[in-house]
């Protein structure tokens, strides 16, 4: 059984203007202490299938399909029986570090809440695991910076305890969105090796949200690239990287330039990225994709294997076609 | 003017700002940060310069500096043989139609209750005041189109219109008075990647076109790299390295650069995870008490003592390639 399964997931709001479809009828699995990256750009549904998954949605947000934790289906809990799922077995890192973390709160007391709630341990307790968790992310001076508001850390500094404080209650499935794109490029790697390590200790699976493709290569087993709340190619990231089967990733990876080669232009994919309220019928990247025939505009693809490749891609087009 | 012919001379600019610490007294003297600190540069026509370095390290300051939107506490900026620093404002007006700049945040940088078409002819506006109507409408819709928006959308508002869209928009609003050089402080860093891809090729193509001096604020050092024909390095407002793109990636003679290298992730898993990445440990000192001497050593793997008594010069063994260090590599 996989750690997590996630069958034919719909994600939609209802807004004034009309219903937003955020994420359409996306599946994978996720084995324990794996690394799944979630790619796309904005708007692509990335963060709202986390959040459906976390029960995080907004109010007007509702989901359809199937989430199951270690067997257990999550989409039908309410408030309280997630919270205890939430905090032991599944913990989130989100984008901003600095409005994730309370700004009345000093860092021990937002640290030491979780455990006193759900692991029932002294105040003192608490303390000391939070110092230990604290330094096991490498946070120097952990001491001193746990009596500290957010406000007197730097980025890096609160991203560590936003890590910490995930990892208190030794979670199975750790979801990052974006977690170093506030943060400058050495920050960032600082952050990365972290997340890599804490891995190796403590065997969390970690699915990693991001649109940098430099940071996915370097730390995740398996890719899933979303456009227009749709999963499009769904492979190991060495095959995604190595031989991309869909015209989007294609696209995605020729776009960006790279510090080690040489590029005179750079390829770039015309036009914009879907509005959400009016997704075409058929493949939402077909008004974008320069192979696009009649049936692309009219049918959605399935997300099937091709040929003798273990991944799966969503494009009616053969490879032959797409060359 | 013939290419090759140098546009700005920066010597030694230091911008510096007044901070009262968190609950100071009103009678507390304010601490000098000193934002930019004895950075020299100079640009040629046509040539792009690129600047990176880590948020707080005094890219963008150095840019506002250059066109008098901050005032400098020394040094000097020369534009086309005249000494900029000192100008009052309407001195300043003449050649401020051929510097012009280019911001972050694409929709914050436009006014929402103008049009786009009166948000591109503004600084012809501004300018040329006696500009007649129909010209205005003409060079308007030049513009628009040689960015690659359709002319019919004049008359449109910027939250109709996409991420991307509004940097078009920022670059035409910058091209309609023919400047010699365009600052784009971090143009892209608000961009979808391939949205990205679209504004950086523009630039290029612009740049060709019109014979354009880019100065380009980035933190992305691969973008950095590809648009730029040189790049100069700064931390903490002191500038560590100056030379050409393709020499900076191949040979980083500063410890800095090395490091800051070595940090940008290679989207290709092969070379990615077989690769030593060498950390920067710790964190940035706080740039009102910067270190004595190097303001690296507190971070530096090769730092000795004298990199703490003297501050190193930036000089160079070839002629393209400037560095500031004690112990370059």
């Amino acid at each position: 059984m996989s750690l997590l399964e996630v069958r034919d997931l719909d994600v939609t709001f209802s807004t004034n203007d009309g219903t937003v479809r955020a994420v359409n009828k996306i599946s994978f699995d996720l084995e324990a202490g794996e690394t799944l990256a979630i790619v796309g750009e904005s708007g692509s549904g990335k963060s709202q299938a986390v959040f459906a998954i976390m029960g995080l949605l907004a109010d007007n947000g509702s989901t359809s399909g199937s989430v199951l934790f270690h067997g257990e289906e999550l989409t039908h809990l309410n408030d309280t029986q997630l919270n205890k799922i939430r905090a032991n077995d599944m913990a989130m890192i989100f984008q901003d570090p600095m409005t994730s973390l309370n700004p009345y709160m000093r860092v021990r007391d937002q640290m030491s809440e979780v455990l006193q709630l759900h692991k029932g341990m002294s105040k003192s307790e608490a303390y000391n695991a939070c110092v230990s968790m604290l330094e096991a992310v490498k946070l120097p001076d952990a001491t001193s910076v746990i009596n500290r508001f957010p406000h007197e850390c730097s980025g890096g500094m609160r991203q560590r305890i936003m890590i910490a404080m995930s990892l208190l209650c030794q979670p199975k499935l750790l979801i990052a969105d974006e977690p170093t794109t506030a943060l400058d490029v050495t920050v960032q790697a600082q952050i990365m090796a972290l997340l890599r390590r804490v891995q190796d200790d403590f065997g969390t699976a970690i699915i990693l949200i991001t649109h940098d493709l430099g940071v996915v290569a370097g730390s995740c087993e398996k890719t899933l690239v979303m456009y227009g709340g749709r999963i499009l190619e769904y492979a190991t990231t060495k095959e995604i990287f190595a031989a991309p089967s869909h015209p989007y990733t294609r696209g995605l990876l020729s776009a960006v330039p790279r510090l080690d080669t040489e590029t005179d232009e750079l390829v770039t994919i015309p036009g914009n990225p879907p509005n959400m309220m009016e997704l075409p019928a058929g493949c939402p990247f077909a008004p974008r994709c320069e192979f696009a025939k009649d049936i692309c505009h009219a049918e959605m693809p399935e997300l099937v294997a091709h040929g003798d490749h273990e991944g799966l891609r969503a494009c009616h087009l053969s490879l032959e076609e797409l060359s | 003017m013939s290419k090759g012919e140098t546009l700005l001379e920066v010597s030694g600019v230091k911008v510096d700002f007044n901070i009262k610490p968190d609950g100071a007294m009103p009678w507390t003297k304010p601490l000098k940060l000193h934002a930019v600190n004895d950075v020299s540069f100079d640009l040629k026509r046509g040539e792009t310069l690129g600047i990176v370095g880590e948020s707080g390290c005094g890219k963008s300051t150095l840019a506002r500096a250059i066109i008098s939107l901050v005032p400098t506490s020394g040094g000097s900026i020369v534009w086309l043989g005249d000494e900029l620093v000192g100008l009052s404002k309407s001195e300043m007006r003449p050649h401020r139609k051929e510097i012009q700049m280019i911001f972050q945040d694409p929709l914050a940088s436009l006014d929402p209750r103008m049009n786009i078409g009166e948000i591109i002819a503004e600084p012809l506006k501004t300018h040329f005041p006696r500009t007649p109507k129909k010209e205005i409408v003409e060079r308007v819709k030049e513009m628009m189109s040689k960015v690659g928006l359709l002319p019919n959308l004049v008359n449109r508002y910027p939250h109709e219109f996409s991420g991307g869209q509004c940097q078009r928009i920022g670059i035409a609003r910058a091209l309609i008075l023919n400047p010699k050089l365009i600052i784009c402080d971090e143009p892209v860093s608000a961009l979808d990647v391939s949205i990205q891809a679209q504004v950086i090729n523009l630039l290029k193509e612009l740049q060709n076109e019109l014979g354009l001096s880019l100065i380009f604020i980035a933190h992305d050092l691969s973008v950095v790299k590809h648009v730029s024909d040189r790049i100069m390095v700064l931390y903490l407002g002191n500038a560590m390295e100056i030379s050409s793109s393709a020499e900076l990636y191949s040979h980083p003679r500063h410890p800095y650069t090395n490091l800051l290298i070595s940090a940008v992730p290679i989207p290709d898993p092969e070379i990615e995870l077989n690769r030593e990445i060498s950390l920067i440990e710790g964190e940035l000192p706080s740039p009102l008490s910067p270190p004595s001497g190097c303001v690296f050593r507190t971070r530096c793997p090769k730092a000795q003592a004298i990199c703490a008594a003297e501050k190193p010069e930036m000089k160079s063994e070839t002629k393209d390639h400037m560095v500031a260090c004690h112990f370059p590599d």
